[in-house]
């Protein structure tokens, strides 16, 4: 029997061996299932991923591959030498600070303060609304943000009126130097609620009798806070935090797009915008490609040492296979 | 049952006043801009107008359903999130059966494939050549092929389906089901939960899309969506005051403005989230935590 076993095993190595092509024979579906979503994946993922390619050639649309004439790092050596470049990277870096300081310690606060009301419908309500910014647009919160801190009867001036804080309304959205401030407090209004429900079910996680033991100690609310709330938490803030820190260059342009105006580009630029501005709307293709790809690396570089060192540090790796 | 001290008291009712605060500063907006929208428009430009409007109207939204291009772009809007979420769901939904399937040949390589498109993609420029060399500018399809699966949404589906037990697919294969059928008749029907939450979070994000219609879509005015419009209303308003980009010159005759006719495409737009919003909102905490499980 041995020699036909070995036979066997032999066979199984080959990819056209008798059992693979039953296999395969038997597994037609799953193959008819995913062929199309694997020719999908590779055009609308892949692809793309070959156009960095782009970022080293003289690229002319229309032009074949091979025709495109390479000039190697001069796109790369370009960029660096842009002094909008950095400027835009500041901007990146400032608002992507500001929202990891606020957009990630303000939803904490929120989870804690939630979870100290006792009356369940009043917490309920306050749930629900908060989550509701979280589902619209950021065209709509643009619109909102626009009419709320506008010049004629916008809220916010009437109240800073009201209160005689200024004379004359302030015209915010022209203000350059409120514009990250606006933008991040736009970012908190409308994800701290949202952001908030993994806090609250890390809190709900801890074991009561933790508190109830605490309480037998004579532990007040902020101690009970302080000593078993917080470190109850602190393996979900950790994973959060790094998170955030992994997606530091992703922050995206949409609200810096839409809330943007001629007067206050120095301050609301980003990297996404400059792309899109040098790079579609200009049709500096090469040279957008290469700021694009500059920014993948950076964020592939960022999620993956967050990554590590979340590892080493909490045992938690959010990069799970 | 418990009593009150002092520090509980001031502590309760700072606490109470902070959240009371937090819902009226989320919920003005919205009502501020639903009274404007439902205002007259000379009115409204006098000031004044908190959350009940004055001299209560239709006109700003009979404006929105009068103008060719905006009811148009509501129409696209709706197919839009239709049919992007019917595709969607189905495809997510197959990827992530076949993956599942710990006996499929090709598991391993379909799967990294999907996986390695959660951290690096190709960027805004190789995206935008790879659409036009397809042909899909000006195409409904730019709507729905390019984002037709998440990986995230995959691997949350997956991990719902890996919950199952194996031996339903066994024994309907016994019966001689083959995976299609097992994939259409008993997977996709039990994931009812995962589905109905990915399908949630897929037509919020079909319905709140703009930026594919700027790119690809902008100069085709038969398929502009109603969040493209209203960025394009809201851009003009910041670029240059008040400007009518729908032509509707003679105010006095049509009595809306601009700012109301954009209030009320606020609220057409953010209407559909706010109906289903409370039916729907256990679904999305669920794949809220559905995907923390997993990550």
């Amino acid at each position: 029997m041995q020699p036909v076993n070995k036979i066997a095993q032999r066979n199984q190595k080959y990819i056209f061996s008798k059992k693979n092509i039953k296999r395969l024979n038997q597994q037609k579906y799953l193959l008819l299932m995913s062929l199309p979503f694997v020719i999908w994946v590779i055009i609308f993922k892949y692809i793309p991923l070959w156009g960095w390619t782009m970022a080293f050639q003289q690229y002319i649309p229309g032009k074949g591959f091979f025709q495109q004439e390479w000039v190697g790092l001069k796109y790369f050596i370009i960029m660096f030498q842009d002094n909008y470049f950095y400027l835009v990277l500041r901007n990146t870096l400032a608002m992507s600070i500001l929202s990891l300081i606020f957009g990630f310690t303000l939803p904490i606060v929120l989870a804690i303060l939630l979870n100290e009301i006792t009356k369940q419908t009043f917490k309920r309500m306050v749930q629900t609304i908060s989550y509701l910014p979280h589902f619209v647009s950021w065209v709509i919160v643009a619109s909102l943000f626009n009419k709320m801190l506008s010049i004629d009867d916008g809220v916010v001036n009437n109240i800073l009126m009201a209160l005689r804080i200024v004379e004359q309304p302030v015209q915010f959205m022209a203000k350059p130097n409120f514009f990250w401030g606006i933008v991040t407090f736009a970012d908190v209004w409308k994800e701290i609620g949202w952001n908030s429900i993994i806090f609250l079910a890390a809190i709900a996680g801890i074991s009561p009798e933790l508190y109830e033991s605490a309480m037998v100690d004579g532990a007040g609310r902020f101690k009970k806070i302080w000593h078993i709330t917080l470190p109850g938490i602190l393996p979900t803030v950790m994973v959060i935090l790094i998170m955030s820190i992994g997606n530091l260059i992703n922050i995206g342009f949409e609200k810096q797009f839409l809330m943007r105006n001629s007067l206050v580009r120095d301050y609301s630029d980003v990297l996404d915008l400059y792309i899109l501005d040098y790079g579609i709307s200009a049709g500096r293709w090469a040279f957008g490609t290469a700021a694009g790809m500059f920014k993948s690396l950076v964020s592939i570089i960022l999620v993956f040492t967050a990554n590590g060192i979340s590892r080493k540090v909490a045992g938690i790796g959010i990069i799970t296979k | 049952m418990k009593r009150m001290s002092a520090a509980d008291i001031i502590f309760h009712t700072f606490n109470y006043l902070l959240m009371i605060i937090l819902m009226i500063a989320t919920l003005y907006p919205f009502l501020n801009v639903l009274a404007i929208s439902l205002n007259n428009s000379i009115d409204t430009v006098k000031g004044g107008i908190t959350i009940f409007p004055r001299e209560f109207t239709f006109l700003n939204y009979a404006e929105i359903f009068k103008t060719k291009a905006l009811l148009t772009s509501v129409i696209i809007s709706v197919l839009r999130t239709i049919i992007g979420t019917f595709t969607g769901i189905i495809s997510t939904a197959m990827v992530a059966f076949v993956i599942s399937r710990h006996d499929f040949i090709a598991r391993k390589a379909v799967t990294i494939l999907y996986i390695i498109t959660m951290y690096v993609s190709g960027g805004l420029i190789p995206e935008y050549m790879l659409i036009r060399n397809l042909r899909l500018t000006n195409n409904f399809l730019v709507y729905i092929l390019p984002g037709l699966i998440s990986a995230f949404n995959v691997i949350v589906i997956r991990s719902f389906i890996d919950g199952l037990p194996f031996e339903l697919q066994e024994s309907a294969k016994l019966d001689g089901a083959n995976d299609l059928t097992i994939f259409f008749r008993i997977i996709f029907p039990l994931c009812t939960p995962a589905i109905a939450t990915i399908s949630l979070f897929i037509a919020v994000g079909q319905w709140n899309s703009w930026f594919d219609t700027y790119l690809y879509c902008s100069s085709n005015k038969k398929l502009t969506t109603l969040q493209f419009e209203l960025q394009k209303i809201l851009l003009s308003a910041q670029s240059s005051g008040q400007q009518d980009i729908y032509g509707s010159s003679d105010l006095a005759q049509k009595r809306v403005s601009p700012e109301s006719l954009r209030m009320a495409m606020t609220v057409v737009a953010t209407m559909p989230i706010v109906i289903v919003y409370p039916f729907v909102q256990k679904y999305f905490i669920k794949g809220l935590t559905l995907g923390a499980v997993k990550t």
